[in-house]
């Protein structure tokens, strides 16, 4: 299993954020590597949701509980509160409708806990301003014809959403390009500028 | 030649070369057809040993023409278990580790009570006299043979098809006893154009005069046209029309050119052929009538006031399900109801499709995602359970 400095930084922020055994699911597991490290490290009671039918395949070959679906289709039929947390993790900018998505997240689980690269980020502003074109970097490795990320947001773009959906903020990091945590004392157009990475919990 | 082969079927149905359980008039078994069935017995074979804490052992249910002989030589067909490629000594589901259960459903033709079977108030086989059986009332039959072995909580129950939905039913019934439920190319009921599969199947048997009415096995007869037909479009329903594609085309049998007349010119023809005629070898044509009813009648949220979520409230069993993309019978969206009822229901849910074109038949085969699958599910549920390595 591949995973870059910066990804595994960003599970480890939220894998800090849960505490020893509580019911968590993954939505958009992969190949499970977050599951697998929230039951070795926290004795989590862990469920994943993935749409691809490899990861699937993968995650249960691993012993692991997940199930093939659509976040955008199928959250709709995890019952109110059913779990402590539930984790989107890089998922959020491939959904179709992500508003929907994280008001039924708030609704499964008593918090949430979003991570998302942010397009706010100072190389992505860069690649538009100067270089005229859509940013493709070492994270956002793909074009904007063959991109699966199909509703970028910045730090400042998800915050204001939560206000919308009534979500309270009560944790919010922002990783830089080496995967380091940015200062709390920072304030937000720092982070939107700096932040390659944002994990939030949220609750409602 | 029938009334020669009609001795051997009706020997196993009394006489099976399995162990056997009886259960006199003071254990009947209670059939939702609103009688009892007394006295009745059920054939079974074992694998492997139960441990001291009796917390290792695995059933396993049976599909619609299987039977008990899961992981030995079959003594009728002379053929290897039906599920010898997962289950064995050092298989996925290993014998020396595992305690393996596999029974004759009840209406079966192998030993458990059915329609072959001599009903004892009349001496004579039961025929059409035999109740009406439910996928309820085998897995019911099925408690009272694990009660007997001291069990109070399987460590799994596993089936495909028929088999899978004994064990929805086992999860639903029995939630307490459960502890891992594998339900492979299943739904919890019936879809109405498989309900009309199996009623062309029946009235292929019932059209056959030697059916006698059912009582066929008096007149020392068996239905083999009608049950050979039953089987032939069975079958077809089996597969999938890639893998027909692949494995037959348009190929001719042994000739060069069409014959012009109604002989089996195509191998597909000979093939559907052959099925019927070794079907009706090892199976009962009655048996046939009430199993398929069995499945018809199934329907696991009706039992549970129309919602499917209801019947798996609260349970603790860990589910996995797993379907195949080429399944047309049993295809991938019953499986994903049966999922999405247990999200509702809060339950530990893992669910694979697996990409083939093998059919509804590839839960038999030897499929290696289905066998990761199957390796992953139960690794994780022993050792949840606690059962050492």
């Amino acid at each position: 299993m591949s995973v870059n400095r910066a990804q595994r930084v960003d599970l480890e922020v939220v894998t800090d954020l849960i505490p020893a055994k509580s019911r968590v699911l993954d939505v958009g597991s992969g190949d499970g590597v977050l599951l697998e490290l929230l039951q070795e490290t926290k004795q989590v009671d862990g469920r994943g949701l993935e749409l691809s039918q490899r990861g699937v395949n993968e995650c249960v070959a691993r012993g692991l509980s997940v199930i093939q679906g659509d976040a955008d289709t199928d959250l709709k039929f995890y019952a109110d509160k059913g779990f402590d947390f539930v984790v989107l993790s890089q998922t959020l900018q491939a959904t179709r409708n992500p508003k929907v998505v994280l008001d039924e997240l708030l609704r499964i689980g008593n918090r949430a806990i979003v991570s998302f690269p942010n397009f706010g980020h100072w190389r992505v502003r860069f690649s538009l301003l100067i270089k005229g074109r859509m940013p493709v970097t070492k994270d956002l490795p793909y074009s904007w014809y063959d991109t699966p990320n199909i509703h970028f947001c910045t730090i400042r773009d998800f915050v204001n959403l939560c206000e919308e959906l009534g979500a309270t903020v009560e944790k919010a990091t922002a990783l830089d390009a080496n995967g380091q945590k940015i200062g709390l004392s920072m304030p937000w157009w720092f982070w939107n500028f700096f932040g390659q990475q944002a994990v939030f919990l949220l609750r409602r | 030649m029938a009334a020669q082969r009609a001795p051997r079927t009706n020997d196993e149905a009394d006489h099976p070369s399995s162990p056997v359980l009886q259960f006199g008039p003071d254990k009947p078994l209670k059939l939702d057809a609103g009688t009892l069935l007394s006295p009745f017995q059920i054939a079974y074979q074992t694998y492997g040993s139960l441990n001291d804490a009796r917390s290792n052992a695995i059933l396993v249910c049976h599909a619609l023409t299987g039977d008990q002989h899961v992981a030995n030589t079959n003594p009728v067909t002379g053929k290897p278990g039906w599920w010898e490629v997962l289950i064995g000594p050092g298989r996925i589901i290993d014998t020396n580790r595992f305690f393996v259960i596999c029974a004759n459903v009840i209406g079966g033709c192998l030993g458990s009570t059915g329609p072959a079977s001599t009903n004892p108030a009349t001496g004579k086989p039961y025929g059409l006299d035999l109740p009406i059986i439910t996928i309820r009332d085998m897995v019911r039959a099925q408690a009272m043979l694990v009660d007997h072995f001291g069990i109070e909580k399987l460590f799994c129950v596993l089936g495909g098809s028929m088999g899978g939905m004994q064990v929805l039913e086992w999860a639903a019934s029995y939630p307490e006893r459960v502890f891992s439920a594998l339900p492979i190319a299943t739904g919890a009921r019936h879809s109405s154009q498989n309900i009309a599969f199996h009623e062309v199947g029946r009235q292929a048997v019932m059209a056959d005069p030697d059916w006698h009415g059912g009582k066929y096995l008096e007149f020392g007869k068996r239905p083999e046209k009608g049950l050979a037909v039953a089987r032939m479009a069975a079958h077809i329903t089996y597969l999938s029309e890639a893998a027909l594609h692949r494995k037959f085309g348009r190929n001719l049998q042994d000739r060069e050119a069409l014959t012009f007349g109604f002989d089996a010119d195509f191998q597909i023809e000979s093939y559907l052929r052959h099925q019927g005629m070794t079907f009706v070898d090892r199976f009962d044509a009655n048996s046939y009538l009430y199993l398929t009813r069995a499945m018809d009648y199934f329907d696991l949220a009706a039992d549970h006031g129309g919602r499917l979520a209801d019947a798996f409230a609260g349970t603790k069993t860990r589910f996995c399900l797993v379907s195949f993309t080429s399944d047309w019978l049993f295809p991938t969206e019953e499986s994903r109801s049966i999922v999405h009822a247990l999200n509702a229901a809060g339950a530990s849910v893992s669910f694979v499709e697996i990409e083939t074109d093998r059919g509804h038949d590839a839960f038999l085969l030897d499929e290696p995602e289905l066998f990761a699958a199957i390796n992953g599910f139960i690794g994780s549920a022993a050792r949840a359970r606690g059962l050492s390595l």
